[in-house]
């Protein structure tokens, strides 16, 4: 018996040229936990929102086929019937939690359906002790972090114990260690409820080891749909931007991808090919650490924190007396867990806020990138909102962006507009630009071809660049030096070889799957390290 | 300013008391105009502001209100022309003609503004001490719609304050000239629509259309406790005082032709009264954590 049955569902939004869905055939049974995967604009949320019944009788538009939901056809059943066999979580939470208290919040779907004073009660404890949030459940609503706000979130979307839960990103706005928790939580919901879970995601590394099946979308059609293995198979063919580091790696060296780092260790492992873990540094070139909060000469930095203090009046200290300078041309990661500080001190790099105590010096305008670029845009024409030059350089200057509505843009074109607008000179002269440049979580919600795109575009820049970010792979991607921030103090300062290599949540798939050695993170430096030590082996033995 | 629970016999008490004990003191600074009993309700609303433990808010909407009701005193004072003591001549004025300032028009405009102030401090209290979710489920067997909406927009108070600063701090990184009021006028309103949007789907979601009135006894029954009991005695005798005192005169007030406000024996225990029924549920800390 099947939870989600969709049969020929094709769906257009109201004045959309191009179907977001087309022909779409997809059946999910009790307790499957199944990953979406796709690049943006490739008919995820969109198949999500069919299932919760948002699509059509919420957006409208055009809609054919048949999706059958727990044995109710969407086409006669809104998302008010929907909503005691669908569990919904959408990618923001703040905009999903709806009341004062984390207890009312999750007592509200069950009030809806008028369920009697003791259910009520016995559903919120239930799921508040699934979730370990008991803690929380006195707490208001607007004073949790995101990572509590998502699980509050989830927890509202199970406590009527859905048949059924879709999610879209629920992790984009987490930490790893929480965004980890979250997965493991599902794989742990689907295996004790018999709920099937449906999850969008674009950090698939993270979560098709703990999925029965993936399906991978492309152009609003299902184009693979088969166990991840299955999938990492199509994907390293036919869609490589889909495919983890690590099937990059397995595939790199002629094995058959799998998902997930254990079995990755374990394919390694049978074929012979997993290296020696204490294979040296010296072996791979990499200059030794630094220890943390060592300062550079001042000369030649394009930015300088010295000893910054903020201590919020009646409240914490966020940062302890951080020490960091940036060169010019350099590029800088900050890691850390959420609340480690990280978007504090870009702040302080930038001006927005000052130091109670402390200097923070640059030798020019600071640009600085927020984490919603929405808040960026406000003019009416993308070619109003940069200079002619600013645009070009991240990839926007073709002519059919010039007179496009900046908020009708996807998630990564905003992002390079808003990009556009703090890399832009002063008054448009490109001659005035910054000096350097922050970003505050750029990648969040960035399918990985965007965010190879957005690597590429920060190595070309001459500016000294320093990015907070949770995505290792991202890391890998760009950064020459990682300082990684715990309690608003730099604790590790070094190349990201040396800071990520050998760590668990701060660390690529390809540095895990290897076990940190030769401290290599990227998929093809794995296959070369590999490569490398069979030959040197080879010739030992010969 | 948003509710907070806290250690206070009235964060204790069931928000159906609470809300009576806020419209009952409200109903008071409504009925009542003699100075000495707007006075005893004025201090009555510091007292529970202090006993609640919300006082740091109060104050707070306080320093809103009092320029408010300065405001109200003043323009009453220069507009109103009854009574008969001038103190101030303030000559020929465009539009007024002769403004003569009397005592009797400048004390009914202190009257209208402290009342101003006093209903302005009855609704700080309220948000600052009563459950808005405790609130929703009161009213949600007449209209659930309405009563979520109203929380709703009571919880998105914060969310798009913060929306408000997000948006302030990307205009500040922003280089160059800062845009036009009127396009960031308008990318605040997209914003807002945005957001209102998700939080539309994140309701629909949550099955808001298909919400039914509740059945008769849908909610876990909750036995009254003493502070329940105190609040709610208060919520009934306050406004009780108040209307009792006005119509066996105790509370007269009149500032035309003269000034007449006498403060007798009457006057005096209606506003001890007042007080002490205020703040008496206050006095017991039992079972308030």
């Amino acid at each position: 018996m099947t939870v989600l049955s969709l049969e020929h569902v094709t769906y257009s939004y109201p004045g959309a040229a191009a179907p977001a869905l087309e022909d779409v055939s997809v059946e999910i049974g009790p307790g499957e936990l199944v990953v979406l995967a796709g690049a943006s604009g490739s008919g995820k949320s969109t198949l999500l929102r069919v299932a919760n019944g948002l699509v059509p009788h919420f957006h409208g538009g055009e809609f054919a086929g048949r999706a059958i939901v727990a044995g109710m056809d969407t086409r006669e059943h809104g998302p008010g019937d929907l909503a005691g066999a669908v569990g919904t979580l959408f990618q923001d939470p703040e905009t999903q939690v709806v009341m004062g208290t984390v207890r009312a919040e999750l007592a509200l779907p069950l009030e809806n359906r008028s369920e009697p004073g003791p259910a009520v009660a016995r559903g919120v404890e239930e799921v508040a002790l699934a979730l370990g949030i008991g803690h929380l459940l006195e707490r208001l609503t607007s004073e949790l972090s995101g990572g509590e706000l998502q699980r509050v979130a989830l927890g509202a979307a199970l406590v009527g114990q859905p048949r059924l839960i879709v999610l879209d990103e629920p992790t984009s706005q987490l930490d790893p260690v929480a965004g980890d928790e979250l997965i493991t939580l599902l794989r742990r919901l689907g295996e004790d409820f018999d709920t099937a879970i449906v999850l969008a995601e674009h950090r698939l590394e993270r979560c098709l080891p703990f999925a029965d099946r993936a399906i991978g979308m492309r152009g609003g059609r299902v184009a693979c749909d088969g166990t991840p293995g299955e999938f990492l198979d199509w994907a390293s063919v036919a869609a490589p931007e889909l495919a983890t580091p690590g099937a990059h790696l397995l595939s790199g060296l002629g094995l058959a991808p799998v998902a997930g780092v254990k079995a990755g260790r374990s394919a390694l492992r049978a074929a012979g090919l997993l290296p020696d873990r204490a294979v040296s540094r010296s072996d791979t070139g990499a200059p030794e650490t630094r220890g943390p909060g060592r300062r550079r000469r001042a000369d030649d930095s394009a930015l300088e924190l010295d000893r910054v203090w903020y201590e919020v009046d009646r409240g914490p200290t966020i940062l302890r007396s951080v020490s960091v300078s940036v060169r010019a041309g350099e590029r800088v990661a900050l890691m850390g867990r959420n609340g480690a500080g990280k978007s504090t001190l870009l702040r302080h790099a930038a001006g927005l806020m000052r130091p109670t105590r402390g200097k923070v010096r640059s030798t020019g305008r600071v640009a600085l990138l927020l984490q919603n670029p929405t808040d960026y845009l406000i003019h009416d024409r993308v070619e109003l909102e940069a200079s002619p030059a600013a645009l070009a350089t991240v990839g926007l200057g073709d002519a059919a962006y010039a007179r496009r509505h900046p908020r009708d843009l996807s998630g990564g074109e905003k992002q390079r507009l808003a990009l556009a607008i703090v890399l832009d000179g002063v008054g448009g002269d490109l001659n005035q630009k910054a000096a350097v440049v922050c970003l505050d979580e750029p990648t969040r919600g960035m399918d990985r071809r965007r965010k190879d795109e957005l690597a590429a575009l920060l190595c070309e820049l001459d500016a000294a660049v320093l990015v907070a970010t949770h995505d290792p792979e991202f890391v890998a991607a760009f950064a020459q030096r990682v300082i990684l921030l715990a309690d608003g103090a730099p604790i590790a300062d070094g190349l990201p070889s040396e800071v990520l290599a050998g760590g668990t949540y701060f660390a690529t798939e390809t540095a895990r799957i290897l076990g940190g050695a030769g401290g290599v993170l990227r998929p093809q430096d794995g296959v070369a390290l590999v490569s490398g030590s069979l030959v040197s082996g080879s010739e030992v033995g010969a | 300013m948003i509710y907070r629970r806290r250690a206070s016999p009235m964060h204790a008490a069931r928000a159906g008391a609470t809300c009576a004990y806020c419209a009952g003191l409200a109903i008071a600074a409504l009925v009542l105009s003699a100075p000495l009993a707007l006075a005893a309700v004025a201090l009555a609303l510091v007292g529970a502001a202090v006993g609640a433990g919300v006082w740091p808010q109060i104050r707070r909407a306080a320093l809103f209100a009092l320029p408010l009701g300065l405001l109200v005193m003043v323009v009453n004072a220069i507009v109103v022309r009854d009574g008969l003591t001038v103190i101030a001549r303030l000559g020929n004025w465009p539009v007024f003609g002769q403004v003569d300032v009397t005592l009797e028009a400048t004390v009914a405009g202190a009257v209208l503004g402290l009342r101003a102030v006093e209903l302005i401090l009855c609704g700080a209290l309220y948000t600052a001490a009563v459950d808005p979710d405790e609130v929703l489920r009161l009213f949600r067997r007449f209209s659930f719609h309405s009563a979520l909406t109203a929380t709703l927009a009571t919880r998105m108070v914060p969310v798009l304050a913060r929306d408000a600063r997000r948006l302030a701090d990307a205009q500040r990184c922003r280089p160059g000239r800062p845009p036009s009021r009127a396009a960031l006028m308008r990318a605040a309103t997209s914003g807002v629509l945005d957001r209102a949007l998700d939080v539309a789907a994140a309701l629909e979601v949550r099955g808001y259309a298909a919400a039914q009135r509740p059945r008769r006894g849908w909610e876990r029954q909750r036995p009254y406790s003493r502070h329940d009991l105190a609040f709610a005695a208060a919520g009934v005798g306050i406004p009780v005082l108040a209307i009792g005192g006005r119509l066996v005169g105790w509370a007269r007030f009149s500032s035309d032709p003269a000034l007449h406000a006498p403060v007798g024996v009457g006057g005096a225990l209606l506003a001890a009264a007042l007080l002490a029924c205020a703040l008496l549920p206050f006095a017991d800390r039992k079972g308030i954590e």
